[in-house]
């Protein structure tokens, strides 16, 4: 099973760990309501489905959602409900693949959610993204997950052993392109990245021990940075790859070629919306497959 | 009893490995009143605050300071100003000096579309229009529901979306929204 665990922007959605429904128009269907596809969980949740029907594993997928709107008692009551699960329910036993996503960074409850985790079986693969990645990091369990998908600004933040938050790296540290590999060296001495990271950038690298092993530049889709969501695809695709086989090192290759080239199918300008992108994954996945078997 | 020990010993190896000093800020307020009317509110909202003595160096006004989340700050000074509270300041700590904001702005004209970066957020308009088309980056809560706001407004209909920002990524947006509009809405 895939688990992903995240929040919604509405204020009036309860704890719930459901198995969603994708429909074709740009809606998830969790508990009878229909939740739009946009910037968020909902779109990483969205394009890992459209990775995991790909692979006939449509409905290998449970995720522990609660509404919180940036006042906290959501992701906190999510925290807690989390922790119990794995303390308690045998299918937390099922999950290989574990995503954490948007929520508020709350030590205390990181530390609960990891302690359960450490309890588990078998400890899944584990994928931290946005608020969680931040809240990993500030607790110094970075190496207690597998893969961060940090973004540039993120990277830094990474590889500042002091900043809290992005908001506040110091400023010797530049959040630019041409400052990846300093950013690398400087977040894996201080320990504050997993064994593999994939950062989101113009071109995009897959690091592994704190070594660039891929560097993906095409195609080359200048729009993607400027629309809401392609960091969560990218995500949620590499999540759903992981899940369904593919080593890391390669799901993290294969999910940037396949998140720009969803991308480069949509046609995008900056103001495309992210469901529109995520519509052309699986025609991404199939021109992938096809180069793969020519190749 | 047996079973609490090891859930105590689990539980003291999984601290945070560490200092939390780094998501702390601290707020100075002009007197003690103000300090204890600010605790009182916040806690009752409930926000983990503590009064604290503040350190030498950054002592104005009363001799007490209010700490709070970092990560909470936009919310905590937005439910203040509502309750008509200011803080002399805010500062954000770390172990030997007092954090900065990241370098703010940085711009990228995409010929239609102007893209305005605060941080780690971007907010992009088009510029005939001034409508705002899209927003990217952050992974505070408050960050898709200000999106769901924003998207598809004008610079100038856009709702204060300082008002409703809860979190850094939050006060990152309403920053990026500013920018935007001092760049492309002429007086």
């Amino acid at each position: 099973m895939l688990g992903i665990v995240g929040i919604l922007p509405y204020s009036d959605i309860p704890v719930m760990v459901e198995k969603p429904i994708l429909t074709e128009e740009s809606c998830l269907i969790v508990k009878n309501r229909k939740i739009p596809i946009e910037r968020g969980t909902s779109a990483l949740i969205a394009s890992a489905m459209k990775v995991l029907k790909w692979f006939e594993k449509n409905d290998h997928i449970l995720c522990f959602l609660v509404g919180d709107i940036g006042k906290g008692e959501g992701s906190k009551a999510l925290y807690q409900y989390l922790s119990k699960f794995l303390d308690e329910d045998p299918v937390s036993n099922l999950i290989e693949v574990f995503v954490f996503h948007y929520i508020l960074p709350d030590v205390d409850g990181l530390i609960r959610v990891l302690m359960s985790l450490e309890n588990l079986t078998r400890k899944p693969f584990l994928i931290a993204d946005a608020g969680f990645m931040y809240v990993v990091k500030m607790a110094g369990y970075s190496n207690f997950f597998d893969l961060f998908t940090p973004d540039v600004g993120e990277l830094a933040f990474l590889a500042d052993e002091k900043a809290p938050h992005p908001f506040y790296t110091r400023g010797f540290l530049l959040a630019e392109e041409d400052q990846i590999e300093t950013l690398i060296e400087r977040a894996y001495k201080y320990h504050n990245l997993p064994q593999y990271v994939f950062v989101k950038a113009k071109k995009d690298r897959v690091v592994q021990n704190g070594k660039i092993i891929y560097k993906i530049e095409e195609p080359f889709v200048p729009a993607l940075e400027a629309i809401g969501g392609t960091g969560d695809t990218l995500t949620g695709i590499v999540s759903a790859l992981i899940y369904c086989g593919y080593p890391p090192d390669e799901a993290c290759r294969a999910s940037a070629i396949l998140n720009r080239l969803s991308g480069c199918l949509a046609k995008v300008d900056p103001s495309t919306q992210i469901d529109k992108i995520i519509q052309f994954i699986p025609e991404a996945l199939e021109i992938y497959e096809l180069n793969q078997n020519v190749a | 009893m047996k079973r609490l020990k090891t859930y105590l010993k689990k539980w003291l190896s999984m601290s945070p490995k560490k200092e939390k000093l780094n998501s702390r800020a601290l707020l100075i307020f002009e007197n003690t009143s103000e300090v204890i009317k600010a605790e009182n509110i916040l806690k009752k909202e409930g926000y983990k605050v503590m009064v604290v003595g503040p350190p030498p160096q950054i002592r104005k006004g009363c001799d007490l300071a209010i700490q709070i989340s970092i990560i909470e700050s936009a919310g905590i000074l937005n439910l203040l100003e509502k309750r008509k509270i200011k803080p002399l300041e805010f500062l954000p700590l770390s172990d030997d000096q007092t954090l900065r904001p990241v370098e703010l702005f940085h711009i990228k004209d995409f010929g239609d579309y102007l893209m305005v970066r605060a941080a780690n957020i971007k907010l992009t308009v088009e510029k005939r229009t001034l409508k705002i088309v899209n927003i990217s980056g952050g992974g505070c809560p408050d960050v898709p529901y200000l999106a769901s706001l924003l998207i598809g407004k004008t610079l100038n209909d856009a709702p204060f979306i300082k008002e409703f920002a809860h979190t850094l990524c939050g006060y990152a947006l309403a920053l990026a929204y500013q920018k935007a509009k001092e760049l492309l809405c002429l007086e």
